[in-house]
């Protein structure tokens, strides 16, 4: 049985006067031990909904949550809140997108870390400290010590990730959640960043949920890969197939013209024409329809059912892209891979 | 509700925002200040008051009680003598150095403004802090118990100040302390929604987020993270409210509320005193008018500074 099994999540936001927003519309996907699942798509298609309703962390008026989500067996969604909160930090933990803002300004990042080793280790005073220190030291933060005594605005943004990284990890939990932790950091630093992750959720055999835009993340990281659009997962699949054929044709514009495995730390996901604005509801066919250069008239003819393949392969739409097709499109669409002194004549000229 | 109330909802809103955190917010908002031509116009105005009030037994050149020049005084022609060496301001109507009285009144004004606003601080922040750790800890009998506190804190705010201020005189009688009192009370409700509204402004930030999602209790979130990250309105609204305070007592004490006596002059009392000259001796009314303006307009300045150059709405 796998660590986490996500089944027909569904997060609803309902504001008085307004209509219903269904930000997750039916998640389904399965984490096992150890392994890195990506969940990619276009900003606003509920990745981040998706993260904290598994963490518990929305809300709890206003907002629905319906389906289930299986960690070990136990249903996180319908847990009492105090075991929920026992769980977090020590059996599954989250890093955010952005360091500084989700570090406390006005504390010492050494009380932040040791917070958490009190809370769930029962550690304090001077063991705490020291393994506050080995945390930093282990998430490769130089001088330990005296960061402990630092503030957040003190460090750079890669040291506030990675102390982050320090406090999600002290106390080994086995799920991770990672949302988006590169994206609010240097491209140099973002390539480190992902390597620690990398090291230890492998060191730890913790299994990772990396919520992304990067390709490269993608491409270096995941195992297994969820594409989501408009609150639902349009295609999932393992790295390689997914990279090697990708079906839905959403996906196929997303990974499309850069059809490598070892694609730049960075590239962003290729935007697709049009607009989330452009879509229609689930009920009323597929949402991606208006946007979709591969539609027919089926596609609006009710939800498309999800489509299991013998490769594991699974993807929501009524008129795949084949093999053939794939070529074409990305044949077409191949680029030539922008170079290290193209990227800082950009940055230059933005500043 | 109001427009008074917006301002303190806006103000507690302002350090929770995401693109400046905590410590590198109130730099950069520092180095705006020192820029901002207003804001050192207020804290000088400020720094020269609190030296003065502090130094004032040494700086007044009489004795602001002794009648010295009484004899000089001819009420039937309104004949005060005005300025003139040795009483740079001239003598007020009982023949006293206005400048020493000036002087020393500084002194009930920093302190009436001090210990008002303290008063005010420290019960608004408990009223306020309670109401806003309780919203954040109890979930719907903390909400409860939020709301009740809210409305009347409502209902305090939107009565005027001065009225409640000269309401809680008539009840303690007067004196210096009453002043005080009733000055800080006045106060209270304004603390008390600008900390609840800051606290519940930081609940929305991405530091509780990550304490939450590691676990950490409610009540140490709300106690180590949010109390002290809801501070710095407050005391955007503590510099502010020292202007009003001094007002507010001077107003009191021009009634006749408050405990000023011969040798412990106040400018409210001195302004209440010179009525009777208004006519003939106009001058014995603005200099006390002026002290009160003045000083009320450094605080307020450098407030409004502080307000200015933490709200990137109000920035140029
Ligand atoms: N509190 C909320 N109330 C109402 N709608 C919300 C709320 N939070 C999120 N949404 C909506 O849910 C949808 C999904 O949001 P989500 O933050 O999960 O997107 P995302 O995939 O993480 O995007 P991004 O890549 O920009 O982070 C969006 O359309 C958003 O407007
Ligand atoms: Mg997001």
């Amino acid at each position: 049985m796998a660590l986490l099994e996500v089944e027909d999540l569904a997060v609803t936001f309902q504001r008085k006067g307004t209509a219903p927003v269904h930000a997750v519309d039916g998640v389904s996907f399965t984490v096992a031990e150890g392994q890195v699942v990506g969940l990619v798509g276009e900003s606003g298609c509920g990745k981040s909904v998706t993260s904290l309703a598994l963490m518990g962390l929305l809300a709890k008026r206003g907002v629905k949550v319906g389906g289930k989500a299986l960690f070990d067996g136990n249903d996180l969604l319908t847990m009492p809140g105090s075991t929920l909160r026992d769980m977090r930090g020590s059996e599954m933990a989250m890093i955010f997108q952005d360091p500084l803002s989700s570090l406390n300004p006005v504390i010492p990042i050494g009380l932040q870390v040791t917070e958490v080793l009190k809370r769930h280790r029962g550690m304090k005073g001077e063991p705490a400290e020291k393994e506050a220190a080995d945390l930093l030291d282990r998430v490769g933060i130089p001088d330990p010590r005296r960061r402990l005594k630092e503030y957040p605005h003190q460090l750079s943004g890669g040291m506030r990730q990675r102390a982050l990284i320090a406090m999600a990890v002290a106390c080994r939990p086995r799920l991770l959640i990672a949302d988006e932790p590169t994206t609010a950091l240097d491209v140099t630093i973002q390539a480190q960043i992902l390597e620690l992750l990398k090291e230890l959720v492998a060191q730890q055999g913790t299994a990772l949920i990396m919520i992304t835009h990067d390709l490269g993340v993608v491409a270096g990281l995941c195992d297994e890969i969820n594409v989501m659009y408009a609150g639902r997962v349009v295609e999932g699949a393992a790295r390689r197939p997914l990279f090697a054929s990708p079906t839905h044709p959403y996906s196929v514009g997303l990974l499309g013209s850069i059809p490598r495995l070892d694609a730049p730390r960075g590239e962003k996901l290729k935007p697709i024409p049009g607009s989330v604005r452009d879509n229609i509801a689930w009920a009323d066919g597929c949402a991606f329809a208006p946007r979709c250069a591969h539609r027919t008239d089926e596609c609006l003819d009710g939800p498309p059912a999800l489509v299991q393949t013998y490769t594991g392969h699974a993807y929501r739409c009524v008129n795949p892209v084949t093999g053939d097709e794939v070529e074409a499109v990305t044949a077409a669409a191949t680029l030539p891979a922008p170079s290290i002194v193209d990227a800082t004549t950009d940055s230059d000229g933005e500043a | 509700m109001s427009a008074k109330t917006d301002r303190i909802d806006r103000l507690a809103e302002l350090t929770a925002r995401k693109d400046e955190g905590g410590h590198g917010l109130w730099y950069e908002a520092f180095r705006r200040l020192r820029r901002n031509p207003l804001a050192m116009t207020g804290a000088v105005i400020i720094l020269l008051f609190v030296l003065i009030a502090i130094l004032a037994p040494w700086l007044a050149p009489h004795d602001p009680a002794a009648q010295t020049w009484l004899g000089e005084i001819r009420g039937a022609e309104g004949f005060i003598p005005g300025p003139r060496s040795g009483n740079w301001l001239g003598v007020d109507g009982l023949g006293r150095d206005e400048l020493s009285r000036l002087i020393i009144g500084s002194r009930q004004s920093l302190l009436v403004g001090v210990v008002a606003t303290l008063l005010g601080f420290t019960a608004g922040a408990i009223l306020g802090g309670l109401s806003g750790a309780f919203l954040g800890m109890f979930g719907k009998a903390g909400r409860w118990v939020d709301s009740i506190l809210m409305r009347f804190n409502d209902m305090a705010l939107a009565v005027p100040s001065l009225l409640l201020a000269i309401s809680v005189a008539t009840i303690l009688g007067q004196g210096l302390v009453t002043v005080m009192i009733a000055v800080g009370v006045t106060q209270i409700p304004v603390f008390a929604r600008l900390l609840r509204g800051s606290m519940l402004a930081q609940s929305h930030s991405d530091y509780v987020l990550a304490s939450t999602a590691l676990g950490v209790r409610k009540r140490r979130i709300v106690l180590n993270h949010i109390l002290p990250n809801s501070m710095s309105p407050v005391l955007v609204q503590a510099t502010l409210s020292l202007a009003t305070a001094i007002i507010e007592a001077a107003g009191l004490s021009f009634l006749g509320l408050g405990g000023a006596n011969a040798a412990n002059p106040e400018w409210g009392v001195m302004l209440a005193d010179s009525q009777q000259y208004l006519a003939t001796n106009l001058r014995l009314a603005v200099y006390p008018a002026v002290a009160i303006i003045i000083t009320a307009l450094g605080f307020t300045l450098l407030g409004e500074a502080m307000r200015e150059a933490l709200d990137p709405k109000l920035r140029k």
